[in-house]
C-alpha cells in the first residue's frame, strides 16, 4: 500500500508544477535563493522542498512498519526512550589506572550509566609501557594497561554485575577482554554476570583507525577465536562493535560511514558462521557505533537507513530466524572532528545538536563530546556539561515521549531511502571485490575515504562550507582554558610495575602458557583460552602480541597519499 | 620553478593513526608543486631523519595528535643536529596546546599549525620558509 493513493499524487505532481511556474517563480525574482546548490555536509543534493510526491513508491508497512518489529526503521524497542532512556556513556581514559578509576567512580556519582574505557596508544597497538616505542604514549591518550593486575587497579570497587563496561580496544582486544574476565573474577563475579562491549573491529583500524598488530586475514582468525570464546562463555558480552565512528572521523562521508560500517558488519557475520557458529547464536550480541556529525537530518536518515538496511541484511542475506539478529542496536558519538579549537565554548552548541540528532535517530547509547577536546584530553568541568548535555535533552526536551518522533516526514523519508540506495551500492561494489577483507586489502575504502576527506578540505578552503569560527566569524583570541594534563611520572611509575610484576610472577606457569599460545596459533586452535591463560599467569599484554607477530608477522601499510 | 626542487617528508611519529591531516596536507602541498615524500605511520624519530637524509628532504612535516610531541619533536631535532642535518626546516600539526608550541618552537621546530589552519595558508608558509638546501635563504 501506498502513502497515497496515485490519482491524489498525479494532482499534487500537477500542483507543484504549478507553484514552481508560478509563486515560486515570482519569489525568485525579487528573492533568489543565497546559493545555485544545496547540499548536505556529505554533499548530497538537497532539494527546496519534499512532498508527498517524492515518496511515491513509499510504502509504511514496508519501509517504516512500527517501532520495535522488522524492519526497525522506527527503532529496536517498541516503546524506545518511554521505557528505558538511552545509556550516557562519556569514553574516559588517562594516565595510570588508579586515575581512570577515579574518572570511573566520579561519573558513576554523577548519574552516568555505563563505563567506557579509553586505552593509550601503546596498549592500541600491544606494546608494553617500557617498550622503546612507547616513549612519550603512556597514559597519554587514554589508560595504560601492560597486565591483569592493571586491570584489577583499573576496575577496583566497581559493581561489575550492574554495569556495563565498554572497551575501545581492537588488535589486543582478545588480550583485553581476558583481562577483564580475570579481574572480574578475583573480585567475585562469575563470567555470567559480567557485560560490556570490546570493540575487536579490525576491519575498520585497517580502512581509518590504524592501530594494529596482524595483517587482515590472522587479524579475522583471531576476532573468530573471540566470537566462539564470548558466545561460549560470556553470555552478556558483545564481543564485536561494529564501527563507523573511525571510518567518519578519517573524512568519510555519511553515506561512506554507513556503507563501509555495514559491509564491515557483513565480513564478521560470515566469519563467525565460517567459525562453525549458528548465526542467531551470535548476531544478537553484535553491536554497531556511530559518529553523529553536524548536519542534523543527514545523521537521522542515516541511524533509520542503517537499521532498515542490517535488518534486511540479516534476514536475507544470511537467512537469520531470531528477530534479536535483525536489530541493529548502536552506540553514538558526537563527532570529534566537528570541534574547533577557535572559541572552544560554541562546541557545547555542536555537540549539542549532534545529540539531538543521535536520539532522534534512536541511539541506544551515546557519548557527549566536551569542548575542550580539540586541545587535550577533557577536564572533568568539561565533561560535566558534557553529560548535563545528554540530561537535559533526556529530561527536559520532550523528545523522548515518543517514538521516532521524525517518520513519516517527506525529507527525512526521502533523505532516508537516499541514504539507503547509495549505500547498497557501496556494499554492492565490495561484494564484487570479493568482500570487505579483500577490499581493504586493495585499499580500496581508504581510498574513498581519503578522496572524500581532501575534496571536503577544499570545500572548505572555498567556504562552500562554513564552520563558524574557523573559515568564518573570525575573531581575535588568546587560545588559552584550563587543560588536563598528564603527569609525566606516569610513565616511570608503569615501566616500574610491568617490570616488577615480570620479575615477580612464577616464569615457568607464564612460560608454558606463552608456549602454549604459540601452539595453539600455529595449529589453528582456538587462542583465547590459552590468552586466558597467559593473562592469568602474569604474561603482559606485549608478550602475548609478540606471540602473534612471530606466528602471523606485523601489518605494514602501504602508504598512499 | 623553484619549487619543483623542493622535496618535503611528511610523517607521522608516534603511535597514534589519525592520518587524515598528513594526507591532506601531503596532498595539498603536492598540488601546489612540491615533491612528497609520505612516510606512511606509526615511525620513529630515527625512521623519521633517515629518511630526510636519505632522501636529501628540504623540509619534514609532522603530524602527531598522540599527545607525545613534546617527547618525539625535540627528539627529531636531537636527531637532525646530531647528523649534522639541521637545516633542513621541520613545521609540524596536530593536537598541540599553545604552551607547548611554544616549547617545541624552542626546540627548533620552525611553525606549528593547530586545528583549523587552512590548507592555503600552510602551503603559503611552507612557500615562504622553505628554501632548497644549502641555498642561501
Amino acid at each position: 500500500m501506498n502513502l497515497i493513493d496515485p490519482k491524489k499524487l498525479e494532482h499534487l505532481r500537477r500542483e507543484r508544477q504549478r507553484w514552481e511556474a508560478t509563486t515560486l517563480k515570482q519569489s525568485l525574482k525579487s528573492q533568489p535563493e543565497r546559493v545555485e546548490r544545496f547540499s548536505s555536509l556529505s554533499d548530497l543534493p538537497i532539494d527546496r522542498v519534499y512532498g508527498p510526491e517524492d515518496l511515491k513508491d513509499f510504502d509504511p508497512q514496508r519501509e517504516l512498519g512500527v517501532p520495535g518489529e522488522y524492519p526497525y526503521t522506527r527503532g529496536v524497542h517498541p516503546t524506545m526512550y518511554r521505557g528505558r532512556l538511552w545509556t550516557m556513556r562519556q569514553f574516559a581514559g588517562f594516565g595510570s589506572a588508579e586515575d581512570t578509576n577515579r574518572r570511573f567512580h566520579y561519573l558513576l556519582e554523577h548519574g552516568q550509566t555505563g563505563l567506557s574505557v579509553a586505552f593509550d596508544m601503546p596498549t592500541l597497538m600491544g606494546y608494553d609501557s617500557d617498550h622503546p616505542r612507547a616513549l612519550g604514549e603512556v597514559g597519554r591518550e587514554g589508560v595504560a594497561i601492560d597486565t591483569a593486575e592493571d586491570m584489577a587497579i583499573l576496575l577496583r570497587g566497581l559493581p561489575l554485575d550492574r554495569i556495563t563496561t565498554s572497551m575501545t580496544i581492537n588488535a589486543p582486544a582478545n588480550v583485553l577482554l581476558a583481562m577483564y574476565v580475570a579481574a572480574a573474577e578475583s573480585m567475585g563475579f562469575a563470567r555470567t554476570q559480567i557485560g560490556g562491549t570490546t570493540q575487536t573491529d579490525m576491519l575498520k583500524e585497517f580502512i581509518a583507525q590504524k592501530e594494529w598488530i596482524v595483517p587482515p586475514r590472522p587479524s579475522m582468525k583471531l576476532i573468530q577465536d573471540m566470537l566462539v570464546f564470548g558466545t561460549r562463555e560470556l553470555p552478556k558480552w558483545n564481543v564485536i562493535s561494529i564501527s563507523g565512528y573511525h571510518i567518519r572521523e578519517a573524512g568519510a562521508t555519511a553515506v561512506q560511514e554507513l556503507a563501509f560500517t555495514l559491509a564491515d558488519g557483513i565480513a564478521y557475520v560470515q566469519a563467525g558462521t565460517e567459525a562453525g557458529l549458528d548465526v542467531d547464536e551470535f548476531a544478537p550480541r553484535l553491536s554497531f557505533f556511530f559518529d553523529c556529525h553536524n548536519d542534523f537530518f543527514e545523521e537521522i536518515a542515516k541511524f533509520r537507513a542503517a537499521r532498515r538496511l542490517w535488518a534486511r541484511i540479516m534476514r536475507e542475506r544470511f537467512a537469520a530466524q531470531n528477530p534479536r539478529s535483525w536489530w541493529l542496536r548502536f552506540h553514538t558519538q558526537t563527532a570529534g572532528v566537528s570541534l574547533t579549537a577557535q572559541q572552544p565554548l560554541n562546541n557545547i552548541v555542536r555537540v549539542a545538536v549532534q545529540a539531538l540528532a543521535a536520539v532522534l535517530g534512536g541511539t541506544q547509547s551515546l557519548h557527549t563530546n566536551s569542548m575542550d577536546e580539540t586541545y587535550a584530553l577533557p577536564t572533568e568541568q568539561a565533561v560535566m556539561v558534557a553529560l548535563r548535555t545528554q540530561q537535559i535533552i533526556a529530561h527536559e526536551s520532550g523528545l523522548t515521549n515518543t517514538a521516532d518522533p521524525l517518520g513519516g516526514a517527506y525529507f527525512v523519508e526521502s533523505l532516508t531511502n537516499t541514504m539507503e540506495e547509495r549505500a547498497e551500492a557501496y556494499i554492492q561494489k565490495i561484494d564484487d571485490l570479493g568482500g570487505m577483507v579483500r577490499a581493504v586489502e586493495l585499499g580500496y575504502p581508504q581510498r574513498e575515504i581519503a578522496e572524500a576527506s581532501y575534496h571536503y578540505q577544499q570545500q572548505l578552503e572555498r567556504k562552500e562550507q562554513i564552520i563558524v569560527g574557523v573559515n568564518e566569524f573570525l575573531v581575535p583570541e588568546e587560545r588559552r582554558i584550563p587543560l588536563l594534563r598528564v603527569d609525566p611520572e606516569v610513565e616511570r611509575r608503569q615501566i616500574e610495575r610491568v617490570s616488577r610484576v615480570r620479575a615477580q610472577r612464577e616464569s615457568v606457569r607464564a612460560g608454558r602458557a606463552l608456549g602454549g599460545l604459540k601452539s595453539a596459533a600455529d595449529g589453528g586452535g582456538n587462542t583465547m583460552y590459552h590468552v586466558l591463560e597467559c593473562v592469568k599467569a602474569g604474561c603482559t599484554l606485549g608478550e602475548i602480541c609478540d606471540v602473534f607477530r612471530a606466528v602471523y608477522g606485523e601489518y605494514r601499510e602501504p602508504a598512499i597519499i | 620553478m623553484a619549487n619543483s626542487k623542493i622535496r618535503i617528508i611528511v610523517a607521522k611519529p608516534g603511535l597514534d593513526g589519525h592520518d587524515r591531516g598528513a594526507k591532506v596536507v601531503a596532498r595539498a602541498l603536492r598540488d601546489a608543486g612540491f615533491e612528497v615524500i609520505y612516510t606512511g605511520l606509526h615511525q620513529t624519530p630515527e625512521m623519521i631523519v633517515n629518511a630526510a637524509i636519505q632522501e636529501d628532504a628540504d623540509a619534514i612535516g609532522l603530524s602527531i595528535l598522540s599527545g607525545a610531541h613534546m617527547t618525539l619533536l625535540p627528539r627529531v631535532m636531537e636527531l637532525l643536529r646530531a647528523n649534522g642535518a639541521d637545516d633542513i626546516v621541520v613545521f609540524g600539526g596536530g593536537i598541540i596546546p599553545e604552551d607547548d608550541v611554544l616549547g617545541l618552537k624552542g626546540a627548533g621546530v620552525s611553525e606549528i599549525f593547530t586545528p583549523g589552519a587552512s590548507l592555503e595558508y600552510i602551503v603559503r608558509w611552507v612557500r615562504e620558509h622553505v628554501k632548497p638546501r644549502g641555498v642561501n635563504a
